[in-house]
């Protein structure tokens, strides 16, 4: 049986034959469109290093399965730059050495453009840490990453301000 | 994994009339179901998709004053919406302390009421478990068990409902709506957790092929919105399942307690609200010692199951810090660190 | 070897305009875009893909396999089990020398541990092959589970670490308690700890007649080559391994392990490529843990405070087939002055996979019993633990009696206590509280490291474009060796960063050594400077022996490199650009080799580690045990320093670590079974983002002129001891509970 779904994957549609049902969003991403930024730590929902946005929600795409995404909108860490301009987080992840190894770090950066998003953390370091509190990091770079969604979140604050005035 | 057949009704009846066979299985965010058949502890052989059934995905006020929130409206839609927050912000901030951003952003309402224990021995396909296969054993007992059930046990099974939202759920008087091929029918939170006696393998009262479709919070559950915390205790700062968890409302007059309710979580294989507790502060003035009164009320039938005796006395603290907290106010905004105790405002702690 | 004899031509580079940088990683955007390609990323065509099946039994063997069942599954296409694999040229259980580890390749069907490979499962697509993995439903004859440190007879190992006595003893221990005027004896107990890279271990292998092709993460690429090359019986020429990534391997991708080689197994038994990734919970096994340890201090102070005696105790185990015996009692060696040191070891065999190095191996084990010992006498003693560890310092080392190559530990004490506020600290536990009534605590832990050299070769290359090119088969598993080696090899070649081509993480390049030991920025910056400054003194030999040269004849005066540029020293208006030389001499390229080891004559006269203090502050929840580290500083102090920003990340990495290793971390056994019964990162903790609130680590100067010639000590690893010992002791001073047993959890503290 092939199952046949619609996803727009990082602005572009793609129609997706599936030959089984099991397979996860992840796994479709990684291995049958070879967008591999997108990373396996755990596929159990408890390490972060999958989080892609859908609809512009962050969520662990290791337990989504695909069939049941039919005609989402998919953003992958590949989806995030705009050619050679990188997205402000990724430049901020960059200056504040907010990885090291690198695997959790597409999955840190989709996390914190979805925190950002929410609109929940403002400011606040501490909500900040909650709300990344999803994504582990082995290497522990959190202070960095940290400060690099602080960062981001102060630019778009202060500009927002200037909106206003 | 095992492979399935996939379906993907439009409507209610449709699902129920696809779920009734046996072996079936609802598909809402998959966050704990996917992750069950990864590890082969449900081997369903049908899914039954729910996520595009219209209608369910609504926060509706009611004309009573209650809310209805339905089955497949995302944990986090709910704790982040304004007005529901503002009068059941217990209920939010149990949410906002469960999990991660994540998956509170895929995990549904009705998904939630139906997640699995934790105890690794369910996990654990090679272990014996009640709850997995019915009349296999249990693992748990004589095994690594400190985390275990010390409410509401039984011999056959001592594990616990991983669930953060159901208890300020149980605590509040919130109902479960549920459609089945004999129709619709309503249960109490409280009640829709089955303990495990010695049929663990059922986790809750619902029949094959029924269907969450709504909690409704009652009216009268916003009328405890100025005093109302949830507090979960965890082995680590974030994204860690609750030791022992509790959830306390207050109505309070003129210094006093007009109503209590309490709830844990983290102790039982459902959401233990704890009645005997609520009434005994009914007219008791916002007193520590009242609330420790309250605390043993609480835990009175409390036993442990295993390398577990300490979450009783945990147990207990944990309801009297929840009561200390509630009755100091709700705070204008649930805190940075969602249900912790590292959110306490200053003040509350004796010193 | 005829490069190497000449580095000692009077050819000079400049250092400092690269070294020292505090430059962002050189790999950074392939990191954030998502283009940096680790191991499972790859999919050559006609790929099959490979999942193991692992035993549930901890000892015993394996009776049927429902191959049938599995093949059967729609896409699955081999099973690989004992009677069904291609040959090996060497038995895995082969033992060749302490750096070669027993494996598991399906030699027979022994069960030797819970999440053992007993069969490879390879399908056309991951999801049969997974199902096919499950479908094989194993039969066991099972044997009783030996896994805790009672359940076996004990034993004193042959040798602890990699080849260090299990037992050393320094002056008369027994005579030195009995004159202590005060004594304390303890036990403390650590956990099994997993490594949990967040990259689980990953191969893709391809087999083209005998050569062989593979992508797999490993901090030992040459090791690993010469191991595959055995155990295939092909020539290490005909393997190239590439791992230019490594998602994190904090030990456990050092040696090439048995889940690795039975994906190239499985390449060979389908000839078509093949990946194996391994599940998250297979990692709990296979590819090593942190042992287990019980260890009882014992020690003696005079009425001054001066340590009279210390004995250190370790129990723990290794696994039933294989040696490796944390050498946690050896922390004791070189922190505290004691007249009399005695470290000893004992071990049992337990059905677990073989333990390995896990960051800091033996020394964060040691270090938090050590420091917590130390923090008790402090307190029998009345005294500030920070001003008895002063009492204590070691200006020798104490085990060995030679002198420190450099040890700016009394600096790292002191900017740290300052910076954390320590003079604060009321000597009483249980003394402060936050404005919430949260119990706070304050504790400290001295950090050390050796100063270790391995061995390590690389090639540089000078092009007549005035670029340059740096070879060398070194990792970067995130320590940042892709940018702080650069920088080693921009100074070493006289060229601007940007003007060289740094080439690593393939095992077609010169042997880099082993990413472990936290040597590798030494070992590698050795062989990378030796290369440099071998390719300049051959550049200087071609313009100061010929005429048309504006250097001609400085060859006693000597040359500079800097800025693409030959400089004579004696004269800097007269220089010659690197093109110019080669081009005059007509070749477009000159190369070079260097090579790096540890300098004997330096190492057997002096003790060489790295140093360091960590000051922690933790919060406890009075009635509700709950514990968070709200603030750690630590000053270390460890030599050259080529890029702090990178290494201000490892002193943060390691710290969390450290707190880690104190408040969360613990494998869970059934003592059944013996199986894990927490193999994953839900419930195997280690710390998130909302652990950690406030870090700071203090980069103290250090100048040490015998170590090597760069003066790099290495970073990767200290931070984690220390760290752990002073989380430990802030839980203590915050509630007035010792607890000895770790990680600690809140169940003791209510």
């Amino acid at each position: 049986m092939t199952l046949s779904i619609s996803l727009t994957v990082n602005g572009v549609a793609r129609k997706v034959e599936l030959d089984d049902p099991r397979v996860t969003l992840l796994d479709l991403i990684r291995e049958r469109l070879d967008l591999t930024g997108t990373k396996k730590g755990c596929d159990r929902g408890q390490c972060g290093a999958c989080t892609v946005l859908v609809g512009g929600r962050r969520i662990n795409s290791c337990l989504a399965l695909a069939l049941s995404y039919d005609g989402a909108d998919v953003l992958t860490i590949e989806g995030v730059a705009k050619g050679d301009a990188l997205h402000p987080l990724q430049a901020a992840f960059i200056d504040h050495d907010g990885f090291q190894c690198g695997f959790c770090t597409p999955g840190q950066i989709m996390s914190a453009i979805g925190l950002i998003q929410e609109g929940q953390a403002g400011d606040d370091p501490e909500r900040i840490r909650e709300g990344m509190s999803g994504n582990l990091c082995r290497c522990s770079a959190y202070a960095g990453i940290t400060n690099a969604v602080l960062d981001v979140q102060r630019e778009l604050i202060e500009r927002d301000r200037r909106n206003v005035a | 994994m095992n492979t399935f057949e996939y379906v993907r009704p439009n409507t209610i009846s449709e699902a129920i009339a696809a779920a009734s066979a046996p072996g079936a299985a609802y598909l809402a965010a998959g966050t704990n179901l996917v992750d069950l058949m990864k590890g082969g502890v449900a081997r369903p052989t049908r899914l039954v998709d729910v996520n595009r059934i219209a209608g369910l995905d609504r926060i509706e006020p009611l004309p009573d004053g209650g809310v209805r929130i339905g089955a497949l409206v995302r944990n986090a839609d709910l704790a982040h919406d304004v007005d529901f927050a503002r009068r059941f912000p217990a209920v939010a901030e149990a949410l906002l302390s469960g999990a991660a951003a994540q998956l509170r952003n895929a995990a549904t309402v009705g998904g939630n009421l139906l997640q699995r224990t934790r105890c690794p021995y369910f996990y654990d396909v090679a272990s014996a478990c009640n709850k997995r296969t019915a009349g296999s054993g249990c693992d748990a007992r004589g095994g690594d068990n400190r985390l275990h059930a010390v409410l509401g046990w039984s011999e056959s099974c001592i594990a616990t409902n991983p669930s953060d939202f159901c208890v300020p759920l149980a605590a509040l008087g919130a109902i479960v709506e549920i459609e089945g091929k004999a129709g619709q029918r309503e249960v109490a939170v409280e009640s829709f957790h089955r303990l495990p006696g010695d049929a663990p393998e059922r986790d809750s009262v619902l029949e094959p092929g029924e269907l969450i479709v709504a909690v409704r919070l009652p009216a009268e559950a916003a009328r405890f919105a100025a005093h109302a915390r949830y507090l979960k205790v965890r082995e680590r700062t974030s994204y860690a399942f609750a030791v022992v968890s509790a959830a306390a409302a207050l109505r309070i007059e003129r210094g006093k307690i007009v109503e209590a309710r309490i709830a844990l979580g983290g102790v039982a294989m459902k959401p233990w609200r704890a009645r005997a507790a609520e009434q005994m502060l009914a007219g008791e003035r916002l007193d520590e010692s009242a609330f420790r009164r309250a605390a043993e009320v609480a835990l009175n039938d409390a036993k442990p199951s295993g390398d577990n005796a300490f979450k009783i006395e945990l147990g207990r603290r944990v309801v009297t810090r929840a009561l200390a907290v509630a009755a100091a106010g709700t705070p204008e905004r649930i805190p940075a660190l969602p249900a912790s105790p590292f959110a306490t405002v200053p003040g509350v702690l004796h010193v | 070897m005829s490069e190497i004899a000449i580095s000692h031509a009077p050819a000079h580079v400049r250092h400092g305009s690269n070294i020292g940088q505090p430059l962002t990683r050189r790999d950074g955007i392939l990191k954030v875009t998502g283009a940096a390609r680790y191991a499972a990323d790859n999919h050559p065509p006609g790929m099959l893909y490979a999942v193991l099946a692992t035993s549930t039994i901890a000892r015993g063997r394996v009776t049927f396999l429902d191959v049938a069942a599995a093949k059967a599954h729609p896409g699955v296409v081999e099973v690989m089990t004992p009677a069904h694999k291609p040959p090996l040229a060497l038995d895995p259980d082969a033992k060749t020398n302490p750096f070669v580890f027993r494996l598991d390749l399906l030699q027979n069907d022994r069960v030797r541990y819970a999440n053992q490979s007993i069969a490879v499962v390879i399908a056309e697509t991951l999801e049969a092959a997974t199902e096919g993995a499950a479908l094989l439903s194993p039969r066991y004859e099972t044997e009783p589970a030996r896994v805790g440190l009672e359940d076996a007879e004990s034993f004193v190992p042959p040798a602890v670490g990699i080849g260090n006595p299990a037992v050393v003893r320094r002056g008369d221990v027994e005579a030195g308690l009995t004159a202590a005027s005060r004594r304390i004896e303890a036990t403390y107990e650590t956990a099994p700890q997993y490594h949990n890279a967040i990259e689980p271990h990953a191969i893709v292998a391809a087999w083209d007649g005998e050569r062989l092709s593979i992508d797999t993460p490993s901090q030992g690429l040459i090791m690993a080559q010469g191991r595959i090359a055995g155990l295939f019986g092909v020539s290490p020429n005909n393997i190239h391994i590439r791992s230019p990534f490594l998602g994190g391997g904090f030990g456990s991708k050092g040696l090439v392990s048995g889940p690795q080689i039975l994906g190239i197994m499985a390449a060979k038994l389908v000839g078509r490529p093949v990946k194996l990734v391994l599940r998250r919970e297979q990692m709990y096994g296979p590819v090593g843990h942190r042992a287990p340890t019980r260890q009882t201090l014992r020690l003696g102070a005079d009425g001054s405070g001066a340590l009279t005696a210390i004995d250190h105790h370790t129990k723990t185990s290794s696994s039933t087939f294989d040696d490796f015996f944390e050498p946690a009692s050896d922390s004791s060696h070189t922190l505290y002055a004691s007249p009399a040191i005695a470290t000893s070891h004992e071990a049992v065999r337990l059905d677990t996979g073989t333990p390995l190095f896990m960051r800091a191996p033996g020394e964060a084990t040691g270090s938090i019993a050590l420091e917590s010992a130390i923090d008790e006498m402090a307190q029998a003693c009345g005294m500030d633990p920070l001003a008895f560890r002063l009492k204590n310092y070691a200006d020798v080392e104490p085990i060995s009696g030679k002198p420190f190559s450099s040890k700016a530990l009394r600096e790292c004490y002191a900017q740290g206590a300052e910076r954390f506020g320590w003079p604060r600290r009321p000597l009483a536990p249980r003394q402060m509280r936050d404005e919430a009534g949260l119990l706070v605590g304050w504790g400290m832990g001295t950090a050390t490291f050796p100063a270790l050299m391995f061995q390590a070769q690389a090639r540089a290359i000078l092009g007549a474009d005035g670029r340059g090119v740096m070879e060398i088969g070194a990792h970067d598993m995130g320590q940042g060796a892709a940018t702080a080696l650069a920088q080693i090899a921009a100074d070493g070649l006289g060229l601007d960063l940007d003007e060289v081509e740094f080439r690593y993480g393939s095992s077609d390049l010169p042997d880099g050594g082993i990413a472990g030991g936290s040597g590798h920025t030494a070992t590698a910056g050795m062989a990378i400077h030796s290369a440099g400054a071998n390719v300049i003194a051959k550049l200087a030999d071609l313009a100061t022996g010929n005429e048309r040269s504006p250097l001609y004849g400085a060859g006693n005066a000597g040359v500079v490199a800097r800025d693409g540029r030959l400089f004579r020293r004696d004269d800097e208006s007269r220089s010659e650009s690197y093109g110019e030389i080669l081009a005059r001499a007509g070749l477009a390229t000159i190369e070079a080799r260097g090579a790096s080891a540890g300098d004997p004559a330096a190492r057997s006269s002096y003790a060489m580690h790295a140093h360091g203090a960590v000051f922690a502050e933790v919060k406890v929840d009075p009635e509700l045990g709950q514990i968070r580290a709200t603030r750690l500083i630590g000053a270390f102090a460890a030599g050259r320093v080529i890029n702090p920003r990178l290494v201000r990340s490892q002193y943060f990495g390691g710290m969390i670590w450290g707190a880690s290793f104190a408040l969360h971390e613990r494998a869970i056994m059934d003592s059944r079974s013996g199986r894990l019964m927490n193999p994953n990162l839900g419930e195997y903790h280690v710390p998130v983002n909302a652990d950690v609130p406030s870090l700071e680590a203090i980069l103290v100067e250090e100048h040490d002129p015998h170590v090597n010639a760069l003066g790099i000590k290495g970073v990767g690893e200290i931070a984690v001891t220390g760290t752990a010992g002073a989380v430990a002791n802030a839980v203590w001073h915050a509630t007035g509970i010792r607890v000895r047993q770790f990680p600690i959890t809140l169940d003791r503290l209510i």
